[in-house]
């Protein structure tokens, strides 16, 4: 029973999908010329990535790492920000119910604004450059960090918060020490939900304010009907997305081990 | 501050606000507990005794009356007042030696001043060998022995502990019971111990008060002559089956006047 469930099972489902799409692309079940087949999807992206010959001119010749590199930097850099901003910020509104009064109604109001709602507002401060992206990044991230983080803050235990003042520790070391630790896992939630927001956020960014990244790429192609790009592009989008989740979730284990002995017990 | 009484609470009130309704936790408690008196406050589950233990810590405040630690009335908590919880409430991101330094540590102490003493205290309840292990991976038993040691280590005048060992099997209380015990004689806090098991308080108490059911009150209090040091072979001598019939009794008309009056209130809704 245990070696079956070890067989690889997860690529079962994808492999069938991608069988599927070559079949209905072979078959002429969709319009042709409008959905490229697997094959082809997998030759344009080998071409984007590490160019041809023949098209040395292509802006999808070899271009492929500048604009990963460019998304990434901006996910990065909205994220970071994002995150500076929204840690402090929710520790402090799950700890204060002066500063929960002050600054958690105006969260809740600006919150259900769509950040595709806040486009035309970047680019109008901000113009067709980085820091409209940022904008957009950075607030689409803030909001389900600032949100957990006050959860977190909020869910901790009584009994740890009474026992560390019984052995005299002070208002602020009680938060540094206690409080952040026990919301730690609550952090973490919102850090992957974040980055997850980062990268919409950083597409549709560059498809409408910024000229560069894999966002304005998949626009592009598909204003030039490179079908094929757009497709390896989602791809593309897909894989990174996924990693930075991994690269969230392997620091949480890190941080988190005491919580990995509790599951075990 | 030496001649006070270790703590003094006078006509002490508790109202409690839940769901718009007001319960009446605490009611008219007077108790004097000497410096270095082992006093056990017993009673029957809901009838305040925590609430009286929380007020005494500073976790709650009392709705009339006055509470008094060393002849000081009680504000915020303090490393004077160690607590003992039910639930040990360890850090469980802090490992045994990191959740015994807590207290020193955070209040600044310097290392070289608390490591040594921690050592001795974390030998004294029996977890040498455990310093780096995480509260996830200890016992029930064990988790308590580090609760006891984080309050040992701040040297307190005054010692709560809340049904500290409530939550172990029979045979870890016992044990338990024999480390408080042995860590008792050889400090001499003055103990306010909560607990609904009348064996455990004449075991270790020089003092018994016997709280009513809700609202609370303290019915009796009765002196326990047992001599010390005490083991647990005590709980076989006549004298202690003599003071269990007693506070057995005493506890049976309680829990018996508390259900008579709960079910004509039952009638009369």
């Amino acid at each position: 029973m245990r070696n079956v469930l070890r067989a690889p099972w997860f690529l079962l489902l994808p492999l069938a999908l991608v069988a599927l799409w070559h079949i209905a692309v072979a078959e002429h079940w969709v319009v042709e010329g409008i959905i490229p087949a697997p094959a082809q999807v997998l030759d344009s992206w080998y071409t984007w990535i590490f160019g041809s010959a023949q098209a040395t001119l292509s802006p999808y010749s070899g271009t492929w790492l500048d604009n990963v590199t460019y998304s990434t930097r901006r996910v990065l850099q909205g994220f970071g920000l994002a995150a500076l901003a929204a840690i402090p910020l929710g520790l402090m509104i799950g700890w204060s119910q002066l500063v929960a009064r002050l600054v958690d109604p105006s969260i809740q109001l600006f919150r259900p604004v769509p950040i595709t709602a806040w486009l035309p507002f970047a680019i109008a401060v901000f113009g067709i450059y980085d820091a409209s992206a940022l904008f957009l990044i950075g607030l689409g991230a803030f909001y389900p960090v600032v949100i957990n983080t006050t959860h977190g803050v909020r869910d901790t235990n009584l009994l740890l918060l009474r026992a560390a003042r019984m052995m005299g520790a002070r208002p602020a070391t009680v938060l540094v020490k206690v409080v952040f630790p026990s919301a730690l896992p609550s952090i973490f939630t919102g850090l992957r939900l974040g980055i997850g927001v980062a990268w919409t956020a950083v597409i549709v960014a560059e498809m409408i304010a910024v000229k560069s990244g894999l966002g304005y790429v998949l626009w592009d192609a598909y204003y030039v009907g490179r079908m094929d790009i757009c497709v390896a592009t989602m791809f593309s989008v897909g894989i990174l997305g996924f990693l930075s989740d991994r690269v969230i979730v392997a620091a949480s284990r890190l941080l988190l081990r005491w919580r990995t002995l509790e599951a075990h017990e | 501050m030496s001649g006070a009484s270790a703590i003094v609470l006078e006509r002490v009130r508790k109202e409690f606000v839940k769901s718009k309704r007001r319960v009446l936790a605490v009611d008219e408690v007077d108790l004097i507990v000497e410096q270095r008196e082992f006093t056990a406050i017993l009673g029957p589950s809901g009838c305040g005794k925590s609430t009286l233990l929380n007020m005494v810590a500073g976790f709650d405040e009392p709705t009339s009356g006055r509470v008094l630690a060393g002849g000081e009335p009680v504000g915020a908590p303090s490393p004077a007042r160690g607590v003992v919880f039910q639930e040990p409430a360890l850090f469980p991101w802090l490992n045994v030696f990191e959740n015994v330094v807590f207290g020193p540590k955070n209040q600044g102490v310097p290392a070289t001043e608390y490591r040594g003493r921690a050592a001795q205290i974390i030998e004294q309840v029996g977890l040498r060998g455990f310093e780096s292990h995480y509260p996830a991976e200890l016992s029930g038993g064990m988790r308590q022995r580090v609760g006891i040691a984080r309050v040992l280590i701040m040297q307190p005048q005054i010692m709560l502990m809340d049904e500290p060992f409530g939550s172990l099997d029979a045979q870890t209380r016992t044990l338990m019971q024999e480390l408080l015990l042995g860590v008792w004689e050889r400090h001499h806090q003055t103990v306010l111990f909560i607990t609904h098991d009348i064996e455990e308080a004449l075991l270790l108490a020089d003092r018994v008060c016997v709280m009513t059911a809700r609202p609370g009150r303290i019915k009796k209090t009765i002196q326990v002559g047992i001599p010390r040091p005490r083991s647990i072979e005590v709980t076989t001598s006549p004298e202690f089956n003599r003071l269990r019939a007693e506070v057995f009794a005493l506890i049976r008309a309680e829990s018996h006047r508390a259900a008579t009056e709960a079910s004509r209130a039952g009638a009369a809704v």
